[in-house]
């Protein structure tokens, strides 16, 4: 902090943002409150930050899902972040559209949540829609099973990996996990369970 | 609301109402479902319908006030959800097949809706997740035992008089309501088939049919559930954590 800068009004004392550093960069930089390994920038829920006027932050963040509960903690930690940069008003708005893909989520943010032991979304979502079981006599697909790659002329997704030990051989245990947005799957290799991040 | 309410806001009333008490009906299993997951999978279809009632009241704040009035402070007949979702949980059967019956409904009310209500586009691909749960275990259970297969055509049989209250038009929502049935009697009779279960000869329309919830007539299990989800928050007006 530069002595000068005390004079100058009602953020003086305020930890001084950077100048390389924006506010949508701090906003970005926040991590997701369920699954700190990722920012909100990673996870593709930061829409747009705008300064209608010096010191008001205008921030849109949508949910994943639309009853996410940690949508409220994202803007409580947002509107701390930017205010520790010196913004005087932050007000976080909550966006419905576009709604938002798994597709959204950065190749970075994939990276991440493989290593933490989380299988990231297969891509396509967003034009192939949510990978449903379809009809079958149990609810378990066998990996790479025709049912979970569709119809001969598309390709489909692909098999899920398992994120210990890469093995494409895993079964869906149940659709809903932890978070509406995970299901929970087994790998029959290594035998772990694991959470992966549904597509949408 | 008057006569010059927008569609929009006449639509967002019902379609929460929907919303909200199936997902209190869905909420009332925490503690008690047949199976960890299954329980961890009824929190969160619970959780995806209290989001969209909430965007859906949301609207709604110029003319009904805040989501809480609007959730906590209605008398019965100012609910305008349908009366298939106020249908109290019974058996785990019972639930799968409210749920299979109403999520195959809302799914394509929603991809219908899409281009004017902007909650559906989002809704919709969360609904289809809803309704493929709710086949698989269709599917099980009607295919499954004797004993849960008897149970899965009695639930079939109770609710199937709740069903043809789903397409009756609906003042703010511009639907394709034919269509919408057609579709639905076309995938609960495959998923209905397939589980070997038989679907009832009885009629959805008329005499013996069932549902007038969207004018605020409801079922006499409603009143109970609406009195335990009020509760709280009339005893404690205002209690904030």
């Amino acid at each position: 902090m530069v002595t000068g800068h005390l004079a100058q009004g009602p953020t003086a004392g305020s930890r001084s943002r950077s100048p390389s550093r924006s506010f949508a960069e701090l906003a970005g930089a926040v991590p997701d409150p369920e699954l700190p390994v990722v920012t909100l920038a990673e996870l593709g829920v930061l829409r747009r930050v705008t300064e209608p006027e010096p010191g008001h932050v205008l921030v849109e963040l949508t949910p994943t899902y639309t009853g996410c509960p940690a949508i409220e903690a994202m803007s409580t930690d947002i509107e701390q972040a930017l205010r520790e940069a010196g913004a005087e008003r932050v007000e976080v708005r909550t966006v419905l559209t576009p709604p938002w893909s798994s597709d959204d989520i950065t190749e970075e943010g994939r990276r991440k949540l493989a290593a933490y032991g989380i299988a990231p979304p297969r891509e396509g979502a967003r034009t192939r829609g949510p990978v449903l079981v379809g009809l079958s006599p149990t609810h378990r697909v066998r990996a790479g099973s025709r049912e979970e790659q569709g119809p001969a002329s598309d390709p489909g997704p692909g098999p899920v990996h398992c994120p210990h030990c890469g093995s494409a051989e895993t079964t869906e245990l149940s659709r809903f996990s932890s978070t509406a947005c995970k299901a929970l799957r087994r790998c029959e290799s290594c035998r772990e369970p694991f959470d992966h991040f549904k597509e949408v | 609301m008057s006569a010059t309410t927008p569609p929009a806001t006449l639509a967002a009333l019902p379609l929460g109402d929907d919303a909200l008490i199936l997902s209190h009906r869905l909420g009332e299993w925490a503690g008690h479902a047949p199976v960890l997951e299954e329980e961890v999978a009824l929190a969160n279809i619970a959780l995806d319908l209290l989001g969209q009632a909430r965007a859906l009241y949301a609207e709604l704040a110029d003319v009904l006030g805040s989501e809480d009035e609007i959730a906590y402070l209605r008398e019965e007949r100012a609910f305008l959800n349908c009366q298939l979702v106020e249908q109290p949980n019974g058996d785990f059967a019972h639930t799968v097949v409210r749920q299979l019956f109403f999520s195959t409904y809302q799914q394509p009310l929603y991809a219908q809706l899409t281009p004017s209500l902007p909650l559906a586009a989002k809704a919709v691909r969360e609904v289809a997740y809803h309704r493929d749960h709710a086949e698989q275990w269709t599917l099980r259970l009607g295919d499954g035992t004797e004993e849960s297969h008897a149970r899965t055509q009695r639930a079939v049989d109770a609710l199937w008089r709740y069903t043809g209250e789903l397409f009756r038009p609906v003042e703010g929502v511009d639907a394709r309501w034919e269509e919408l049935e057609e579709e639905w009697d076309t995938g609960i009779r495959a998923v209905l088939g397939q589980a070997g279960l038989t679907v009832p000869d009885s009629p959805r329309h008329g005499a013996w049919s069932a549902g007038a919830g969207r004018q605020g007539v409801h079922t006499e299990p409603f009143g109970r559930m609406l009195a335990e989800m009020q509760h709280l928050h009339r005893s404690h007006p205002g209690a904030t954590w």
